[in-house]
């Protein structure tokens, strides 16, 4: 049991203070860093060139001020609050920053970059499932590899990159797994361990996270079957944050058995797809990537998709964590509750603001959900 | 000569522009309308979508923003918004052109399924179009279009066609962009084909290429006339017949319609006749969407201070200018949309506008209903200052969200303006 503590307090403790463990990163091994803008980027590019590829999902309970000056109060609270750490210079330690331009603000905000890193941009098909989209997008990845090797002034050759997708998927594999023992024993994995554990692969070297969660994963594999008694839910949302959020989830006696969440298991539900071309075998996972607000798709397969995950883990509700002004998300909402609804799978929406201190709105609303579960 | 001109009176030649302006947009309403009597496909249609492909297989169009504007325009937005956001719940946050179109579908949802027109319904100022039984939809002025029309389809159980226009981080547009936009244009007429039962009318769609190239030569030769000092048109008016170079570019209506509009301007001017009579003193840039529900009020302000919308790059995007038959031409008209593209590209066009119609200010909608269009007005203004001299200011609004704009505040910045341009 200690072990499964030690390695989920190593983990917090990189999740819990990005930036120092970016510094720790680049002093032990005198690597650069490159950040990733959310919520999609093919970070294999980034780690063939031998970087590390940083999350930016924001802060918790940052304050925004000198944002206000760059960003509207309509912008999303993931976007503000990555304005105010960019007018910070919170990303001042990186050596290149990737945005993806899936929404309007991505786009806006691509363009108005207040750090002192260089920033690339690249562009996802949306027409995604025809043919056409491949190639565009390989040309996207090229164009990428290409800027970034002139900022980092590394050659990126496709063995790396090859190598880098064995890596992720090795990743993606033992999350997966992961996610599963996690369900079977809420008792030890609490909602903020869960998300720990994920949220520090977004500042480790992929393949020293994998070592660490495959120890973890050992360990619950030899833990005793889980005493847990209380609701089992699914979450969805662009991010659950902060964790005074999922704090409260847990007084309220529920337990994440699994999530569509933008930041955690959205990021290695599914595998780049073997080839032998890099950039197509990239290209392609966005091709069949489903399930996303981001990623358009008219048979809008979500609600389905997040129905089957309760199913299959035997969850009682579903949680759905609404960004505050992320619009896509927002989109979404009204057919999911529809879909949910009607498949007999209680719910309940609740707002992410990154900004905010007091919680007792969300304390409110989950603690009236527990009672209405119960 | 189509169908739709064959049954127009023999009169609408001698109508003014206006009165064909009128004619027009009602009867594109009507033929949709009869479309869907006759058992024929309605199609809804983002406003910047390449329209061509429908048009050649005999589809009838329907444009949910331009419907939404018009309803906004005649006060009966907050109804459709109230039925969308209590009943639906859709966030108060989501584009209002949207909440309105899906207001207005909820209550023909209910009429078609009931049979029994909804009292809302009868009480809307909106115009009566069917629900549609494809759509078509394309993200070159926002990815919201892309997410509205997901929804409708999804709603509905009806095909969706996209034309996705990938974002140009840096420009010119490149070439595999292109071959991308031009591969989808094909995978539509190949749905097109499946969803219509018979094989694509490519010799139509030429006809329609070449139609929406007249149109835009004259909606261009509009734009034009503008930037005379002083202008025989107000950039207010620009926004009015906005309405057919979105809904029958590839139709005759809106070459002739804005032929028409373009000759009376000109014989205008040769009489000595503008827009302000000689009142025209200061010359401004709108950039952004009309605030619809406040129009009255917003043209009224600036004419309390004998000021001219004289340009606006909004008005701009339907600039579709290519080679027909060339559908990789095709594609980048329709992808080089100036918010489509980097910071830099849209802060040049934006300058090139406020250059080219003389303007001595800039005011700047900041639009609660529109990222795309409000979150980089800061950085375009400041362009202008910078390399123009010209003074901006920015206001609160919303494009058909009543609840979003503040008069007195739009007073109080033009007011600003006004001021600013005065000293200088």
């Amino acid at each position: 049991m200690n072990r499964i503590d030690d390695i989920v307090k190593t983990l917090k403790t990189i999740a819990s203070d990005p930036r120092k463990a970016v510094e720790d990163y680049k002093k032990k091994t005198g690597k650069g860093a490159v950040g990733v803008m959310p919520p999609y980027a093919p970070e294999e590019i980034v780690y063939a060139a031998g970087f590390l590829p940083v999350g930016m999902w924001g802060a918790e309970k940052k304050p925004i001020a000198k944002a206000r000056a760059y960003l509207p109060p309509f912008a999303s609270s993931i976007a503000q609050s990555i304005m105010e750490l960019e007018l910070e210079g919170y990303y001042d330690n990186l050596d290149a920053v990737i945005f993806s331009v899936v929404s309007d603000t991505l786009k806006c905000m691509s363009d108005k970059w207040h750090g002192k890193a260089p920033v690339v941009v690249f562009t996802h098909p949306q027409n995604r499932k025809i043919a056409a989209a491949v190639p565009f997008l390989v040309e996207e990845y090229r164009l990428l590899t290409y800027k970034l090797e002139q900022i980092l002034k590394v050659r990126i050759k496709e063995e790396a990159l090859q190598n880098a997708i064995e890596v992720y998927n090795a990743n993606r594999k033992v999350m997966r797994e992961f996610s599963d023992l996690a369900a079977l024993h809420l008792d030890l994995i609490t909602p903020a361990a869960r998300h720990a554990v994920i949220k520090a692969r977004w500042y480790m070297d992929k393949a020293e996270h994998t070592k660490l969660v495959e120890a973890l994963n050992d360990e619950l594999r030899k833990a005793p079957a889980s005493a847990f008694k209380g609701k089992r839910v699914v979450t969805t949302g662009l991010q659950v944050e902060p964790d005074d959020v999922l704090d409260i989830f847990q007084e309220f006696g529920f337990g994440i058995v699994a999530d569509d969440v933008a930041d955690e298991s959205r990021q290695f539900r599914l595998d780049v797809p073997a080839g032998n071309d890099a950039l197509t075998r990239l290209a392609k996972w966005w091709q069949d990537f489903d399930g996303c607000p981001f990623a358009t798709d008219p048979l809008k397969p979500r609600g389905q998709m997040i129905i089957d995950l309760a199913k299959k883990h035997g969850a009682d509700a579903v949680i759905v964590c609404m960004m505050k002004f992320c619009d896509p998300e927002e989109w979404d909402y009204p057919i999911l509750v529809k879909e949910f609804d009607a498949a007999g799978l209680a719910n309940i929406m609740i707002e992410i603001d990154q900004e905010v201190n007091s919680f007792e709105q969300i304390r409110t609303r989950i603690q009236t959900f527990a009672d209405v579960l119960s | 000569m189509s169908e739709q001109e064959k049954a127009a009176p023999q009169d609408v030649d001698s109508m003014s522009a206006k009165e064909m302006l009128a004619y027009y947009q009602a009867k594109l309403d009507g033929d949709a309308r009869e479309a869907k009597k006759a058992g024929k496909l309605v199609c809804w249609s983002a406003s910047v979508a390449p329209p061509e492909m429908c048009v050649a297989m005999d589809i009838a169009m329907v444009y949910p923003e331009t419907h939404a504007a018009g309803i906004g325009a005649r006060k009966g937005s907050q109804d459709l918004l109230d039925i969308v956001e209590q009943k639906r719940g859709y966030s108060v946050d989501i584009c209002s052109y949207a909440r309105v179109n899906l207001g207005y579908m909820e209550l023909l949802m209910e009429y078609a399924k009931t049979g029994v027109k909804p009292q809302k319904l009868i009480d809307s100022p909106a115009a009566d179009v069917p629900l549609p039984d494809l759509v078509i939809t394309c993200n070159n002025i926002c990815n919201t279009l892309l997410k509205w029309y997901e929804t409708i389809a999804k709603e509905l159980n009806i095909p969706c066609i996209i034309i996705d226009v990938p974002f140009n981080h840096d420009m010119p547009v490149p070439e595999y962009a292109k071959d991308y936009i031009a591969e989808q244009i094909k995978e539509a007429a190949r749905k097109l084909e499946v969803i219509c039962g018979r094989p694509f009318d490519w010799d139509r769609f030429l006809e329609a290429q070449k139609q929406t190239q007249r149109s835009v030569a004259e909606w261009n030769r509009l734009a034009t006339l503008a930037c005379n000092k002083p202008s025989p048109i107000n950039g207010f008016d620009f926004f009015n017949y906005m309405a057919l170079i979105v809904c029958a570019r590839s139709l005759p209506y809106a070459e002739k319609t804005f032929r028409k509009y373009a000759d009376e301007l000109e014989e205008n001017m040769r009489n000595g006749k503008f827009a302000m009579g000689a009142n025209e003193q200061v010359r401004v840039t709108w950039e952004g969407i009309a605030v619809w529900t406040y129009l009255g009020q917003t043209f009224k302000t600036l004419k309390g201070h004998n000021a001219l919308m004289a340009g606006s790059a909004y008005p701009g995007i339907w600039n579709l200018s290519y080679r027909p038959g060339d559908l990789k031409s095709m594609g980048e008209a329709y992808t080089r949309v100036y918010i489509n593209t980097c910071a830099e590209n849209r802060s040049r066009e934006l300058a090139a506008v406020v250059r080219n119609s003389k303007s001595d200010g800039l005011i700047m909608h900041q639009n609660r209903s529109c990222k795309l269009m409000s979150l980089l007005n800061m950085e375009g203004g400041e362009h202008v200052r910078e390399s123009l001299n010209v003074p901006y200011v920015i206001f609160d609004g919303d494009q058909t969200d009543p609840r979003n704009f503040a008069p007195a505040q739009f007073e109080t910045r033009v007011q600003s303006l006004m001021e600013i341009v005065e000293k200088k």
